[in-house]
């Protein structure tokens, strides 16, 4: 056998690359360590939101007649009475076990107060979310259709503006004209609660329509600029039929930067239910957060805003997962 | 700067927009010095009134004008969301520049920071400066101004790094000017516009949060009044007076969208105008008014034998340039018999990607594709399209493309990607698909072809992917391979495998193939016979074997002699065809050579020569077929400027 130049390889076994070099696990570590980075963040922030108030909180929250003792009794109740270290260890130390503090105003356990209010909010999100993927991928896809190649300008321009103007009303504000009309005039849905599966009509649709309008937008200009991609003639000389190709090729490749986008606006639906639950007297983390900050029911206002903030985290982690398993080159492109 | 303005003036919604804008900031302005009294008055006659025709949006709790009192509210409404602007602005772009300032390391720590606050949304940030700051008008203008500021520092640092890798910025380094010196003289001018024009959506984005904060009963409070707050106040009674909620609603978000759109429309005005391009313009038969006018001459009209897998006829591709129709192909007529590989050879922008596109129906919106025939084993591709066809195309029509990288879905796995033709068209299981698909993996001698299978695109080298890209061609049975360039993307080292592979396919199941290249010698290595394209016309088709000896185009002959062999002198300029190819906008009358031809002369200039069997062809090749005046003649000797640039195609 003649000599060959080859440089003898380093005995990997080629099937089963060394763990680290695995393109998902280096993801994941990577991910990983930016959730728990933005978690510390977060958990800090909710801790010196009392801590940044200017003057002092709990003067300011009782009055400035309250007495003395009260006072010290409040400070004490808040934990706000030791070095500011130790009430932050403090305040870890709850967070792991499970203690949010005491309600001031009910003087129940903060924590019941979340569970207790927290699913309402969840499922009010979640449907909101779903309807606005429902509604946007289709109109997207149909819209991208027809407009490929600089085709039907008009529609591409009725298109754009319809959705630049939806994305741009807020959601409370959808929510009062909806009220107005489906509630008042046509009588035909109740305007508040959660009683009936009727009553989730309107706060989901007040919460869908503008990511809808912005997640279509985005879905469309994914397919066109999809549709003119090499893979894209590859599939058509495979004679797919036009549907598996817009579908079946087109759309997954569209659908990973909408779902950037998606993941976006999951979180600033997350917290649009404030707005919207406000509206329609929803029974959910938002409405009592407002409350709270009116009445200065300070470790209720900490503990929703945490639950908001890991709420968002949990969306962003999702969102980063999916694209990571839909587009299995986003892994790479990280690094 | 001017006619930009002017832009954003003219399209509707930018005007809409301006009007909009201008209307609002002058009731910002007026309202209150008009209706302020007006809109203090109480009415005790027509507390929580209905609308009539003294108070058309109805009376408040106190019998106050519910319309006077929404057109009073917009100055503080405006001015409030200015104000929490002018805060997310001067407070982004500080933190935006920061790591411009600051230098790398601390720089790093404050981005860090941007990027984590950027991820969460703004109404939370806003509902944690509320608490902060507390609930009123002046807590919310500080809760909406620094709940908006990380996405303009991210804006900021995006566009400060931007500018920091211009030369400019880095010659200000040089000579030792301050780094905050060169923000404010170099950097800052430079990222204005874009800020302001963020600025001015920020605007509306503020408006609309304001009226949030203030309808939640966390911004302003009475007996101040925004918007927000008179929503707030009309939402309650929304049954007994929708007015009292609507008004207000229609204010803010009237508004609101104004700053939003106007923001918009100058950001599109300003910006880079859309292009026009290439814009595809539909399909039709050729005999309409549109058809060929002239076109080569068939070879051997009137006959043909079963043996014919594609037969073209006068085939013309029109697509809309930006000055009119433009026919990258003009009358292409050849046909494509059981087993032959063709050649097709020119320059860039002669037609030949095209035409291959044109035959096997890829074009779709790219252009329009007439002829007089087109059809591939006796089907009739010009037909609309049906169920049937694509089958029949699916399974015998295979596609090489140049550019492997790009080729494959880059969101599926190959062995999926292939199997996909048998699932299709072949009405097989999955299982039995992806079997097949790992079998013809192995056939275009994929190693490990089972685990390939399961890889992503990505996973695969170019060359392999181009292996894998024939390997769904061999799916079916194919009857035709046509490969466009696909050796042009590929390492040298792989461009022969892939070559082998192709001809060895073609060999083992009796396969035509149509290789596009703009190398002579590859084509000429694989093929049978050569057809040689310029400007959207045939120039020559001769048998491979006669390229170097009996070609009798001057095009042609230019080719081949501008290849090197080992006999050329390597320190001569290596030759070169003089002139530039024909732009296909701008075909001359006569001969589309005939500008870089030594041969020609008056006739070249003025009469188009027709693809013809050529009679002075020696008697053994019949085939040989040629567009020239001067076909055959000997060259002038032309030692000079020669140079294969010209013949090199960029991939």
């Amino acid at each position: 056998m003649p000599a060959t130049l080859t440089v003898p390889s380093p005995p990997v076994d080629p099937a089963r690359p060394r763990l680290w070099a695995l393109p998902s696990v280096r993801f994941g570590v990577r991910r990983l360590r930016r959730l728990l980075v933005s978690l510390w963040v977060l958990v800090t922030a909710s801790f010196a939101m009392i801590h940044l108030i200017p003057g002092d909180p709990v003067r300011g929250a009782l009055g400035p007649t309250a007495p003395a003792d009260l006072v010290a009794a409040r400070r004490h109740a808040l934990g706000l009475d030791g070095p500011i270290l130790v009430q932050y260890l403090h305040y870890l130390k709850g967070l792991v076990t499970g203690d949010l503090g005491t309600s001031l105003a009910s003087q129940l356990p903060v924590s019941d107060v979340v569970a207790q209010r927290l699913p309402a909010t969840l499922i009010l999100a979640g449907l909101a979310f779903l309807t606005a993927v429902v509604l946007a991928i289709p109109l997207g896809v149909v819209t991208g259709v027809l407009t490929r190649r600089g085709r039907g300008r008009r529609t591409e321009l009725a298109f754009t503006t319809t959705s630049i103007i939806v994305a741009t009303i807020p959601d409370f504000l959808i929510g009062v004209a909806l009220v107005y009309v489906f509630a008042i005039q046509l009588g035909w849905l109740p305007v508040a609660g959660d009683a009936t599966a009727s009553a989730y009509v309107l706060p989901v649709f007040s919460l869908a329509i503008g990511p809808a309008a912005i997640l279509a937008r985005i879905v469309r200009v994914e397919m066109v600029g999809v549709l003119e991609a090499d893979f894209i003639r590859t599939a058509r000389a495979k004679r797919l039929p036009a549907r598996a190709i817009y579908v079946g090729h087109a759309l997954p490749n569209a659908v990973t930067a909408a779902l950037t986008v998606g993941g976006l606006l999951l979180g600033a639906l997350v917290a649009g239910t404030v707005l919207v639950e406000n509206v329609f007297a929803w029974p959910g983390l938002g409405s009592t957060i407002v409350r709270s900050i009116i009445t200065k029911d300070y470790p209720v206002v900490q503990a929703i805003v945490l639950v908001y903030g890991v709420g968002v985290l949990i969306v962003n982690l999702v969102v980063d997962v999916a694209i990571a398993l839909l587009d299995p080159r986003s892994k790479i492109r990280e690094d | 700067m001017q006619g930009r303005w002017r832009r954003v003036v003219r399209t509707p919604l930018g005007l809409t927009a301006t009007v909009l804008v201008v209307a609002v900031v002058a009731l910002a302005v007026l309202g209150p010095v008009l209706w302020g009294s007006g809109a203090g008055a109480v009415d005790t006659d027509a507390i929580l009134a209905r609308p009539s025709a003294r108070h058309w949006a109805g009376t408040d709790n106190l019998g106050r004008d519910i319309l006077l009192r929404v057109l009073v509210a917009s100055r503080l409404s405006i001015l409030l969301a200015l104000l929490a602007t002018v805060i997310a602005v001067v407070a982004g772009s500080l933190l935006g520049s920061a790591p411009f300032v600051l230098g790398r390391r601390t720089g790093r720590w404050v981005s860090a920071g941007v990027n984590i606050a950027v991820a969460f949304p703004g109404l939370l940030l806003a509902l944690f400066f509320a608490v902060v700051f507390g609930v009123g008008a002046t807590g919310a203008v500080l809760a909406i101004g620094l709940a908006g500021a990380p996405a303009f520092a991210r804006l900021t640092q995006t566009l400060v790094a931007g500018v920091a890798a211009r030369d400019y910025v880095a010659a200000a380094r040089a000579v030792g000017i301050g780094r905050f010196r060169i923000l404010l003289r170099h950097v800052l001018p430079n990222i204005a516009e874009p800020l302001v024009v963020n600025a001015t959506i920020g605007a509306g984005t503020a408006l609309l949060s304001f009226a949030g904060l203030s309808f939640l009963g966390l911004g302003v409070q009475s007996p101040s009044y925004d918007w927000g707050r008179l929503l707030y106040d009309g939402i309650g009674m929304i049954y007994v007076n929708a007015p009292a909620a609507l008004a207000p609603g229609a204010a803010v978000l009237l508004a609101g969208l104004a700053f939003n759109l106007f923001g918009e429309s100058v950001a599109k005005g300003l910006g880079v105008p859309v292009g026009g391009g290439l814009r595809g313009v539909g399909s039709a038969r050729a005999g309409a008014a549109s058809g060929p006018e002239r076109t080569d001459q068939g070879e051997e009209a009137g006959d043909r034998s079963p043996e014919v897998v594609l037969d073209v006829r006068d085939l013309e591709v029109t697509v809309s340039g930006p000055s009119g129709p433009v026919r990258p192909v003009r009358g292409v007529s050849f046909d494509v018999r059981r087993g032959e590989a063709i050649g097709i050879v020119g320059e860039s922008g002669s037609g030949k990607s095209m035409t291959a596109l044109a035959v096997t129906r890829l074009l779709a919106d790219h252009g329009r594709v007439d002829a007089s025939r087109l059809e591939f084993l006796g089907d009739d591709l010009l037909a609309p399209d049906t169920a049937v066809r694509r089958r029949t195309l699916g399974t015998t029509l295979a596609m090489v493309f140049q550019d492997p990288m790009t080729a494959f879905n880059p969101t599926r796995r190959i062995g999926a990607q292939l199997a996909e033709v048998a699932t299709r068209h072949q009405g097989r299981s999955r299982k039995e698909a992806m079997a097949r698909a790992v079998d013809r993996l192995t056939a275009v001698r994929i190693p490990d072809a089972d685990r390939r299978a399961r890889q992503y695109p990505h996973e695969f080298s170019g060359g392999m992917r181009q292996r894998a890209m024939i390997g769904m061609g061999l799916m079916g049975a194919p009857a035709l391979i046509v490969a466009d360039e696909p050796t042009t993307a590929l390492d040298v080292t792989v461009q022969q495998q892939v070559l082998d592979l192709l001809a060895a396919i073609r060999e083992a199941d009796d396969v035509a193939l149509i290789l596009i290249s703009h190398d002579v010698t590859v084509v000429g290595e694989v093929c049978d016979r050569i057809l040689v394209m310029y400007a959207g016309r045939i120039v020559e088709d001769l048998p491979a074997a006669e390229l170097a000896t009996a070609a009798r185009h001057p095009y042609t002959r230019a080719l081949v002699d501008a290849v090197p062999d080992m006999n050329t002198d390597p320190t001569e300029p290596l030759a070169t065809i003089p002139g530039r190819p024909v732009d296909p906008a701008d075909v001359p009358p006569g001969c589309a050579y005939a500008d870089r031809c030594p041969l020609a002369d008056a006739r070249c200039e003025a009469e188009d020569p027709l693809l013809a069997a050529d009679p002075a062809a020696p008697a053994d090749s019949p085939r040989h077929r040629v567009a020239c005046w001067q076909a055959g003649e000997p060259l002038p000797v032309r030692p000079d400027d020669r140079s294969i640039d010209d013949l090199v195609e960029s991939p």
